[in-house]
């Protein structure tokens, strides 16, 4: 039987690691994106959009992030479309964390006093250039510290594409178990390394939360 | 796209379901009372308690609030036999659960605390009693109610998160649909199926929290 050191079994795992960043980042920014496609959505004037935009969040948020990936694995298959793990895993994490961009900042949105509104729309702005140009600058600043918070969200939620088989992190740790047979000390490595990714991101959305907190203390 | 969709296993199949939906409604059961106790007593630790125990609870707390569910449960129930700690399914993903739920809950049971008037500790103090009693008798129920919605969505985000103790062989809701598509072949319908019954449950269950917020408060919170 071939030996396996701690160095060989975190090596390992470290390589991983890439591929639950790299995929972290593409759901982030993908979310984001059809995240605020779907912020415009819900705060539109048109109540179809409105309608639209509430259920898809009620939807995503409403049911296991796991069935959603079950669902994108084999679902695209009914298409004839081989769906490679990595293209489920992708698109199910995106639409997963724009419903819950989409509410993190519509609270944001919300939170702006009505007076800006008003007040941009006496300039003669239409809905777009009220937005761009004096909403989103200040819903911005309260958006940072939540949408930081929930990119920890995002990176734990990685750890389920291991299921349908896309090889990241935790698929790694399963793979170099079944090889080591040392569970306690490789799940304990993997758990540390998910630490060691989300604890700086937790962190740093408490302080940027404490600092708006204390910017905003006068009001 | 040339696919029937086919539900005929349904006839067929739905003990298994039932049994996943009852199997997951325990879980959920049992993971919430034990997980909010164990909230409540780490949060009246990192707010009022001793200070030996504080950097404790709060390792405690950030440990599993920055690692995935799927991860604990599995150093739960793989790595923990190794330890000689040997565990049914139902019972590990139980505990993985309490743990879970305790760690974030105990995050938004602070804040309730935290958020109480100064005046409702002087006011206890004043009436002779002591920290403990203060915090049981005047401070508990007013921060429980104050953060009862946070909580209930963090419950039903425990429910939905529960899916994944099928992965160690617990047969609940997602077992059932793992089960039937590999005896039938129809992924789609059975997921398809699994899901919405798992979008009616967190639909249900936060009815049944905010029914349940209103017997156990039931007068006004005074702000």
């Amino acid at each position: 039987m071939i030996e396996f050191s701690t160095w060989d079994i975190l090596r390992n795992l470290l390589l991983a690691t890439r591929w639950t960043i790299l995929l972290s980042l593409v759901s982030f920014v993908g979310g984001g994106a059809v995240g605020l496609l779907l912020l415009f959505l819900r705060i539109s004037k048109r109540k179809m959009a409105r309608a639209f935009a509430k259920y898809y969040i009620e939807l995503f948020q409403g049911t296991p992030l796991l069935m959603q990936l079950f669902i994108a694995f084999f679902g695209l298959g009914l298409f004839g479309v081989d769906v490679p793990a990595w293209l489920a895993a992708g698109l199910a994490l995106i639409l997963w964390t724009a419903s819950f961009l989409a509410e993190i900042w519509r609270g944001c949105v919300e939170s702006i006093a009505k007076g800006q509104w008003e007040a941009s729309a006496s300039l003669g702005m239409g809905r777009l250039q009220q937005m761009r140009y004096v909403i989103f600058p200040q819903a911005l600043k309260i958006a940072v510290p939540p949408t930081v918070g929930f990119s920890v969200q995002v990176v734990k939620g990685t750890a389920l594409t291991s299921i349908i088989g896309f090889v990241e992190l935790s698929k790694a740790g399963t793979v170099v178990t079944n090889a080591t047979f040392q569970p306690f000390v490789v799940y304990g490595l993997v758990a540390l390394i998910y630490f060691a990714l989300c604890w700086p991101l937790s962190k740093s959305s408490q302080i940027l939360e404490r600092k708006l907190n204390v910017a905003h203390r006068n009001h | 796209m040339n696919y029937v969709f086919e539900f005929g296993w349904l006839a067929q199949y739905y003990p298994q379901i039932v049994k996943g939906v009852l199997i997951t409604l325990e879980l959920i059961a049992i993971g919430a009372v034990l997980g909010i106790s164990l909230g409540i007593f780490c949060a009246w630790a990192r707010a009022l308690g001793p200070a030996w125990l504080k950097p404790i609870v709060a390792t405690y707390v950030e440990l599993i609030r920055n690692t995935p569910f799927l991860i604990q449960l599995f150093f739960i129930f793989f790595g923990l036999p190794s330890l000689g700690l040997q565990l049914g399914e139902l019972t590990a993903a139980n505990i993985a659960m309490v743990i879970n739920l305790g760690a974030y809950s105990c995050e938004i049971i602070r804040a309730g605390i935290q958020a109480t008037p100064k005046g409702q500790f002087e006011a206890g103090a004043s009436l002779a009693m002591s920290r403990f009693e203060t915090f049981r008798h005047v401070v508990l129920v007013p921060s429980l109610q104050r953060i009862w919605p946070a909580l209930s969505s963090q419950v039903v985000i425990v429910m939905l998160g529960s899916s994944v103790v099928s992965q160690i062989a617990a047969e609940d809701l997602t077992f059932a649909a793992n089960f039937i598509q590999s005896r039938t072949f129809r992924a789609f319908e059975a997921y398809m199926v699994s899901t919405l019954i798992y979008l009616c449950l967190a639909v249900l269950l936060r009815q049944t929290l905010a029914v349940l917020g209103g017997f156990i408060f039931p007068r006004r919170l005074v702000r």
